[in-house]
């Protein structure tokens, strides 16, 4: 399949909910109602975030040098490049559906791909307003455990993957 | 949020005080991109849309709260790496679920999936990494989760219980 093809089932999925919901409304089917009053609340949550977290990705690609990534998050900048991603990814917004575009701009900048994977995986370890949220409610101790354990997994993970694809000269898309 | 807001639009100003050219050209890749990757951000709303209506909160805690032990866990980390849910729906679920006696370890594989595992944000993050490497990421993610709920089940004493 082309990528043209994809994009075009994609377009297709969104098309056709779109008429569901039409129908459902036409015909008071309420769950399809209330599938799309959801899908209308998150559009609006979305184009809320969205146009920001790009403008700010784009301003980050625009300015910041290739060089200071490839320091501090390139190959040879060893274990303290991913303290550094872990601090940046604390302090991303929104979920997983963020952490990608992020990455990638960090894997054109020259940042090694095991610190882009770790970014991806420590945008949903510890981000702080999740952290603080998920304390509140957990209790600490809960918190604590979660994240001493994923940490060095995910470590040693992004950074074994990391190896392994680079080894198969692997490179991020868009 | 607003903080969020506040951030942008800073940056926004120094880079435009800064340069001019420099700015035009970031907001048309930010233009670009964004409209590059909204068809599949549309189709994971309609997935988002279809999925929460059919398993509503109440069926989750229902999937969730069903079995403890490893059988439960299992089946939180399933529902947990499905259904997409911020933290502000997922964390008072969870607190909820606790009060009704739901082990730690089977919430924590729910909320550490819905967290690092997306399986309705496939088409997004294909677009990024590939297919291969988006299901390699995501298994190692669901990994990583439960051997998070294994510590905390261990450590909660509530593992083999």
């Amino acid at each position: 399949m082309t990528e043209k093809t994809k994009q075009f089932i994609l377009l297709l999925l969104t098309v056709g909910f779109g008429v569901f919901v039409a129908a459902s409304f036409s015909v008071d089917f309420e769950p399809g109602q209330q599938m799309g009053r959801t899908f209308g609340s998150t559009v609006l949550t979305f184009l809320g975030l969205l146009p920001c977290a790009f403008l700010l990705i784009a301003l980050f690609d625009v300015w910041v040098k290739r060089e200071t990534i490839e320091r501090h998050l390139g190959h040879g900048s060893g274990l303290r490049a991913y303290g550094w991603i872990m601090l940046l990814a604390g302090m991303t917004v929104g979920g997983l559906y963020l952490a990608f575009p992020v990455a990638c701009s960090l894997a054109k900048k020259g940042a090694r791909l095991g610190i882009v994977f770790a970014y991806v995986n420590f945008a949903g370890v510890c981000r702080i307003p999740m952290i603080t949220f998920e304390s509140s409610v957990m209790g600490w101790k809960f918190t604590a455990i979660r994240m001493a354990a994923s940490i060095p997994l995910v470590v040693l993970a992004s950074e074994l993957l990391g190896r392994c694809l680079e080894h198969r000269r692997y490179v991020v898309k868009q | 949020m607003i903080y969020f807001y506040v951030t942008t639009a800073a940056a926004l100003l120094i880079s435009l005080m800064t340069s001019r050219a420099k700015t035009i050209a970031a907001l048309n890749l930010a233009a670009k991109r964004l409209l590059g990757i909204l068809p599949a951000f549309a189709a994971i709303m309609v997935l988002f849309s279809v999925t929460i209506t059919l398993l509503p909160r109440e069926v989750v805690a229902e999937l969730i709260g069903r079995e403890s032990g490893w059988l439960g866990v299992v089946i939180a980390a399933g529902v947990g790496s499905i259904v997409f849910m911020p933290g502000f729906i997922a964390f008072p679920l969870s607190g909820a679920l606790l009060e009704q006696g739901i082990p730690y370890m089977v919430l924590a594989a729910f909320t550490t999936t819905l967290m690092m595992v997306g399986v309705l944000t496939y088409p997004l993050e294909r677009k990024y990494f590939g297919r291969s490497v988006t299901l390699l990421r995501n298994a190692i993610s669901l990994l990583i989760a439960l051997v998070a709920a294994m510590a905390i089940g261990l450590l909660f004493g509530e593992w083999g219980q």
